[in-house]
């Protein structure tokens, strides 16, 4: 025990005392999670339209207003003709064209139809789809007036209609940001975790510090524990500042148990610092170790469910994700602070942390040779 | 005054097809200043790693301080010192922390680490760098305290792996005086070293060429038997067959 607090005075000191580092663990984070919410949006918004309005009538006027009134549009430019409205395709200065064609209003009111043409710049698949999307139900819609001011009632035949009313549960107002800033603090907390536990320990390989520490009678189990325990105790830290800021900033009040949140935290982060051990007993640089994590990073990123929903990868996919910790600790907080769960719904997730901390912790103290 | 505490008996070291180190049978006595050296590659610092519990031989014996190198590390760890060629106090903490991380972490009581750094702080004479980044101190003044430093807790032996390479002629003359004081408390100081100058100041050295011990003899005796004025003529006959290289 003596001997752990001696490594743990020295590497608190060592923490504190470079600021530039302490910097980077503590606000970094913070900074990361003020901003990245309101950027990493899936809303399709400013589409740029580009109207080729062959009509001049009031009816097509009425159609354009409408669509600019959504919000979704931007109203990019009115070409005289198709080929011109291609060229802003082209240029990339338009992602989707609507052509209304001539005598528009007359062929309206005298036949009852008129066909329109919508073309879209796919390279980027969602907001040529979402862009699509947006503007058929904006001319349904207008189709729908057009039919309720110029078809007397009486004549109609009344047409069943299927009425759709959804109600969203958990996240009401379907704010983008509830649901990625716990994640993206997961994230934040995972970095912080496994790079600077794995950096510090292959700092002192290169310095030549740790065979010092390898020809005294210091322990393994001491020497690990006295890198984990800091970092541990940093790793919570940053996470409750985190949940501070998202509470200050986002209105994100935790529905669920909060100590549920900090006892799979407990856990994750002892999982989490096993795997920067691990990468350290692997790397003799920092320039290893750093390249090493930035692959786990990457991957712990996409196949976690933060940006994209698992149950739509490719089944190769979702067993990685299955094999990724960040995964469950996402699927935890929101389960918790979004939806309220409780223990028992989160008990196969603590149960599978649990394995990646047994796993990645012995794995390191096995590789951790003081002796080569 | 002939208690060995170092025994080898043909202790090797392959890495691959490569022989570091050839059957190298040796004794160092209780409170020996022992000389280790060789030309760059000559197998020193594999042997050295070898007793101090870093590297695990590949075949031969050894007993250190009393323990065997294959299944005493741990408890040949307790007993020695050792202070490598790389630099081995940590710079981002002050001299007197320094000190009192290792001195703690080998078990010392506080009121023991308490005098011990007194004692220290007031023979390096570092008053005034007590409460210094040790980055800050220049290097010669920085080996003194990391050989201090490990010989802290008294142990049965230190090991110096090239303590003064690249450290001016007077401090590393003070060195030496450690070095002694450190003989005259009873340790035995084994040590490896590039400068003709200081394997003088050895009661013994062995001469390593090529993963094999060439000669093993007191310097005055080792001049003797090559007809050599000095160490440095002496090294360098024997070192004039040596294949390796770096």
């Amino acid at each position: 025990m003596r001997t752990i607090r001696f490594l743990l005075q020295k590497e608190f000191r060592q923490i504190f005392r470079n600021k530039t580092l302490l910097r980077a663990i503590l606000f970094a984070p913070l900074m990361q999670l003020m901003l990245l919410p309101w950027a990493a949006n899936y809303e399709v918004k400013n589409i740029a339209l580009a109207v080729v309005d062959n009509d001049h009538s009031i009816e097509s006027q009425r159609l354009i207003s409408k669509i600019y009134s959504s919000g979704y549009f931007i109203l990019k430019a009115f070409p005289a003709d198709y080929s011109h409205a291609y060229n802003l395709i082209e240029e990339d200065k338009a992602d989707i064209i609507l052509e209304i064609p001539s005598h528009f209003e007359r062929n309206l009111v005298r036949d009852g139809k008129q066909k329109l043409y919508i073309a879209a710049n796919a390279i980027n698949g969602t907001k040529a789809l979402v862009g699509t999307n947006y503007l058929g139900g904006i001319i349904a819609e207008y189709n729908s007036t057009v039919r309720m001011v110029w078809l007397e009632p009486g004549k109609m035949n009344p047409q069943p209609t299927v009425e759709i009313v959804s109600s969203n549960w958990y996240n009401p107002l379907m704010n983008y940001k509830i649901f990625m800033v716990p994640g993206i603090l997961v994230l934040l907390v995972t970095m912080v975790g496994s790079m600077m536990c794995a950096m510090n320990i292959v700092k002192e390989k290169e310095i030549g510090t740790i065979e010092q520490i390898n020809v005294t009678p210091i322990s393994k189990i001491h020497f690990i524990l006295g890198k984990l325990i800091p970092f541990w105790i940093l790793g919570m830290i940053v996470f409750t500042m985190g949940l501070i800021l998202a509470r200050v900033v986002y209105g994100i009040i935790p529905l669920g148990n909060i100590l549920l949140v900090y006892t799979f935290l407990s856990v994750y982060l002892i999982a989490i610092l096993g795997l920067g051990l691990l990468i350290s007993t692997y790397s003799s640089t920092q320039q290893q170790a750093m390249s090493v994590s930035f692959f786990f990073i990457m991957i712990f990123n996409l196949l976690s469910g933060l940006f994209t929903p698992i149950e739509s990868m490719p089944g190769w996919a979702q067993v990685i994700a299955s094999l990724n910790p960040v995964t469950y600790f996402i699927e935890v907080m929101r389960m918790v602070v979004l939806k309220g769960s409780s223990f028992h719904n989160i008990s196969h997730h603590l149960g599978v942390i649990l394995i990646f901390a047994l796993i990645f912790n012995a794995w390191a103290i096995l590789n951790y040779r003081k002796t080569s | 005054m002939n208690e060995s505490v170092i025994t080898t008996n043909k202790l090797t070291k392959q890495f691959g097809d490569f022989i570091a180190a050839n059957e190298l049978s040796f004794e160092v006595n209780k409170g020996e200043i022992f000389g280790f050296l060789g030309a760059n590659g000559a197998g020193k610092t594999t042997a050295m790693r070898m007793l101090c519990g870093l590297l695990v031989p590949s075949s031969g014996t050894a007993t250190v301080a009393g323990y065997d190198v294959y299944k005493h590390r741990e408890k040949i760890k307790q007993n020695i010192g050792y202070m490598s060629q790389k630099f081995s106090l940590y710079e981002d903490l002050t001299v007197s922390e320094n000190i009192k991380f290792y001195a703690g972490i080998y078990g010392l009581s506080d009121s023991l680490i308490k005098e011990k750094s007194e004692q220290l702080i007031h023979q390096l004479d570092l008053r005034k760098e007590e409460n210094q980044l040790v980055s800050s101190l220049p290097l010669g003044w920085r080996q003194k305290l990391a050989f201090s430093v490990a010989v802290i807790h008294d142990p049965k032996i230190v090991f110096l792996d090239e303590p003064t390479g690249g450290v001016d002629p007077v401090t590393r003359r003070q060195f030496w005086d450690l070095i002694y004081d450190a003989a005259h408390r009873g340790i035995t100081v084994f040590v490896t070293t590039h400068y003709m100058d200081e394997a003088e100041y050895c009661n013994r050295i062995s001469i390593m060429v090529d993963g094999v011990i060439e000669a093993l003899d007191t310097p005055a005796n080792l001049k003797k038997n090559y007809s050599s004025k000095s160490m440095d003529e002496v090294f360098r006959q024997l070192a004039r067959n040596a294949k390796r290289s770096e």
